[in-house]
């Protein structure tokens, strides 16, 4: 008999089981927008130049293979902790605040988790907007702090129940954690106005919360690096020393090169060893030190000024492609003749856009029209593409009517 | 402003490996040699990226088809594959029967943490933190951090390193896995013990296994220096593939830093190895959910570099080479040094240097001879005595073992 007899089988990824589907389809019209990756306007991924330019730059310096510090390649954690807050905070030029790189999205928001769960021993609530990414309950989870909610998506106007996230928010117990979306908000695409965030982060500092910012589309969301960061920086103004997640997924297409980082803004420098040094307390025994490749790709473009510029470019395209997208389906769905107000689709931002539609539309959806998306009708709005956004459109019409 | 969250938060010592060469860049003698972390270098102490490596590199730089898309949560498949076919042979019954899974990994060190988290979720029950971890006398001084972060609160040392005789103490290990309580689980080094260099024999392996087979103890292999060990990678996975024979089930964390020189791009994979296909299965279903809340899937670049060079004959072959360039250097270095100090008549017995295995040597210094050795001549060392062979060079080899002589003979 084996060790392993009473072990369950772990249940599907769900996103994973959507792409499964679709690769099994053998309808040509089939599309996917279960995928958390851009696609060009011909579904096909998109390697950036700038970041073809690095790795040549890389390729032909010849560099050797040893070991990153722990806490990662300093350049790009450097310029890293400078993107998110920007050259001109006080934060950042003040140095309290320790920049560490890590394992992407996922990695970053992880050692996040694990830091506070060893060293924030005023709560061990952890409060996410309903929804939030499926992967935050689990690591946060397995990071063993627990995991609340508060109001966040109105499922009656596909948008921010404003007035309940503040009523819920007031109420969380001081000192206790809250999660934040940068921008871009997974999986609804329905982000705070400046004025709102403005509020939030008043009554954040009021209920003296420990802010966590999950970035992983900064400059994805409108195209601009400074305005999707204009939260972070924001509460970092008002004396709220905040933790923040990064990724360069999305942003600079690095998916599987795993380019993250994690940032804890500090009282002060002194402040700010400590908490490095203890970081690295936890990151040696999960994998020793990160990765290059992605950091280095990453550093080169954000350390060099035409590269640079170039990414903010590419960024922006990207940025644009995906508003674009969102404006044809909605014209497409009024040429259909739909008379829902699909608003919502424009008004949402970034990669995401939670449809309104029902489960049972989805299921149609994909049976019938061979349209693949997640149960809670979310859309990966980087899978539509000019070619593709009548027939969606046409297919929702179909299901909605 | 109010008092910070974080000002209670201590000061974490430095880790003494990485202190050790953070010391030694800092030092402006002119004659300082470092023989602290655990990488190889070549005979004028530089780094080797492997040919083999920088050819693949290349080949990958102009392959203009391929991109930067997620790989699966459990890794690139080819890599996978290849990397568990390494460790267990081509011609495993295990392989065969279709009985192991593989999981890409952050290095080893990545690979040891999942196989760590799975088992105290589901190894002995569910959730069962009091099972036992046993790891050798010496050891990795980062094993016990992965398996205390992972959640086990029982954590004890098998006898392993007899100082005494400068050996493999295999009574003590034995005594000690007979009165472990049932199913505990026993980290064993597949080759080159780190830091020891000591290796248990073929035999002594088959003593080892009988015991372990008897008491119901989990094997938990880590296999860092496939190939740089000897030079042959069918030899220095003797160990893993006598247990595999045996019908254990087990664990094998690899890890591709040191023989494919590609420290940084952290490669690794761990091994599965179950009672058959539907145990696998689900024991990798599990993996996967602890994979996607740690790193949600793994770098691809190390990862690829890897799976071209094994799934090619003509590169795998010149991989074979270079890691037979890097282990038979350090052979030469250890009987160099072992003659030099023979020659000089360092007190003591310096068989040792050559009997011993892989990148690391215990040299028997006491903590006050490793002061005198930094201080005085400017040579790193671990506090342990350990010493890493990768960093002696013909030039430095005279100094090296003049210095030894005079910390022996002087201090005591």
């Amino acid at each position: 008999s084996s060790w392993w007899s009473h072990v369950e089988m772990g249940p599907p990824d769900p996103i994973l089981g959507v792409t499964e589907a679709f690769k099994r389809d053998t309808n040509s019209k089939k599309m996917n927008l279960g995928v958390g990756a851009y696609r060009d306007d011909n579904g096909k991924p998109y390697v950036l130049s700038c970041v073809r330019k690095a790795e040549a730059m890389i390729a032909s310096k010849k560099m050797d293979k040893e070991y990153l510090p722990i806490a990662g390649l300093a350049d790009f954690t450097r310029a890293s902790a400078e993107l998110a807050l920007g050259e001109n905070s006080e934060a950042f030029k003040s140095g309290r605040y320790v920049t560490v790189q890590g394992i992407s999205g996922t990695g970053s928001l992880r050692i996040g988790a694990n830091f506070l769960q060893r060293f924030f021993k005023s709560s061990r609530d952890v409060y996410l907007p309903k929804p939030s990414w499926g992967n935050h309950t689990p690591i946060f989870r397995d990071a063993g702090l627990q995991l609340q909610a508060y109001r966040y998506y109105d499922p009656k106007t596909c948008s921010l129940d404003f007035s309940g996230a503040m009523d819920d928010i007031s109420k969380i117990p001081e000192k206790s954690i809250i999660l934040l979306h940068a921008c871009a908000h997974n999986p609804t695409g329905v982000d705070p106005r400046q004025e709102q965030w403005k509020e939030l982060a008043a009554v954040v500092k009021k209920q003296n919360l420990l802010v966590y910012f999950d970035m992983a589309y900064q400059g994805f969301a409108s195209g601009d690096i400074n305005r999707d960061a204009w939260a972070v920086r924001y509460f970092i103004e008002q004396g709220i020393n905040i933790v923040l997640s990064q990724s360069y997924a999305k942003n600079m297409g690095l998916y599987g090169e795993r380019a993250g980082a994690f940032t804890v803004i500090c009282s002060d420098t002194e402040e700010a060893k400590r908490v490095e040094s203890q970081l690295k307390i936890l990151i040696r025994p999960m994998y020793s030190n990160p990765p290059l490749n992605g950091a280095r790709i990453a550093s080169i473009i954000l350390n060099t000024p035409d590269l640079r510029k170039e990414w903010l470019m590419e960024v922006k395209g990207m940025a644009d492609r995906i508003i674009s997208m969102r404006t044809q389906l909605v014209s497409n769905l009024k040429k259909e003749g739909s008379s829902h107000n699909w608003q919502h689709i424009t008004d949402q931002i970034g990669m995401f856009c939670f449809t309104g539609l029902k489960p049972e539309q989805v299921e149609r959806l994909i049976k019938e029209f061979s349209i693949y998306m997640t149960k809670d009708g979310r859309i990966s709005v980087a899978g539509v593409t000019s070619g593709n956004v009548g027939y969606l459109a046409h297919a929702i019409h179909q299901v909605t009517k | 402003m109010a008092a910070s969250i974080f000002a209670a938060v201590p000061r974490a010592p430095p880790v003494a490996v990485f202190k050790l060469t953070a010391d030694f860049r800092e030092d402006g003698d002119a004659r300082k040699v470092n023989l602290g972390v655990g990488a190889y270098r070549t005979d004028e102490g530089q780094p080797w990226v492997l040919p083999v490596v920088k050819k693949v590199e290349q080949m990958i730089a102009n392959d203009n088809s391929l991109n930067h898309e997620y790989l699966p949560i459990l890794g690139l498949p080819e890599f996978r594959a290849n990397a568990s076919r390494i460790a267990l042979g081509d011609d495993s019954p295990a392989i065969k029967e279709n009985r192991i899974g593989s999981v890409q990994s952050l290095g080893g060190t990545g690979a040891l943490r999942i196989g760590a988290e799975f088992l105290r979720r589901w190894y002995n029950g569910n959730n069962n933190t009091a099972t036992p971890v046993y790891i050798s006398a010496p050891s990795w001084e980062n094993h016990n951090s992965v398996f205390v972060d992972a959640g086990f609160k029982d954590i004890r040392t098998y006898h392993y390193w007899d100082a005494a005789k400068r050996g493999l103490d295999l009574q003590g290990l034995l005594d000690d896995m007979e009165k472990a309580p049932e199913f505990s689980i026993f980290i064993l080094h597949a080759c080159a013990h780190n830091p020891t260099g000591t290796d248990p024999t073929p035999d002594q392996w088959k003593q080892i296994a009988a015991v372990m087979k008897r008491r119901f103890l989990f094997p938990f292999f880590d296999s860092a220096y496939q190939g740089f060990a000897s030079g042959s990678l069918d030899k220095d996975a003797w160990a893993v593939r006598y247990f595999v024979s045996e019908g254990f089930e087990l664990f094998c964390a690899q890890s591709f830093s040191k023989n494919f020189g590609l420290y940084n791009e952290r490669v690794g994979n761990l091994t599965v190895v179950g009672k058959d296909a539907d145990n696998v299965q689900r024991v990798l279903s599990q993996m996967e959910k602890i994979v996607r809340t740690t790193w949600s899937n793994p770098p691809s670049q190390g990862a690829r570099i890897v799976a071209t060079t094994l799934s090619s004959p003509q590169l795998f072959a010149e991989w074979y080479d270079n890691v037979k360039t890097m282990a038979d250097r350090v052979l030469l270095m250890r009987s160099e040094l072992r003659s030099r100090l023979e020659s000089l008549g360092t007190p003591g017995t310096w068989n040792h240097i050559t009997e011993q295995i892989g990148m690391f040597s215990f040299t028997g210094l006491n903590p006050k001879q490793v002061e005198y050795m930094i201080k005085e001549k400017h040579i790193y060392l671990m506090a342990s005595g350990r010493i890493n062979m990768c960093g002696l060079t013909t030039k430095n080899l005279d100094y090296v073992a003049k210095s030894i002589h005079e910390a022996v003979t002087k201090i005591q």
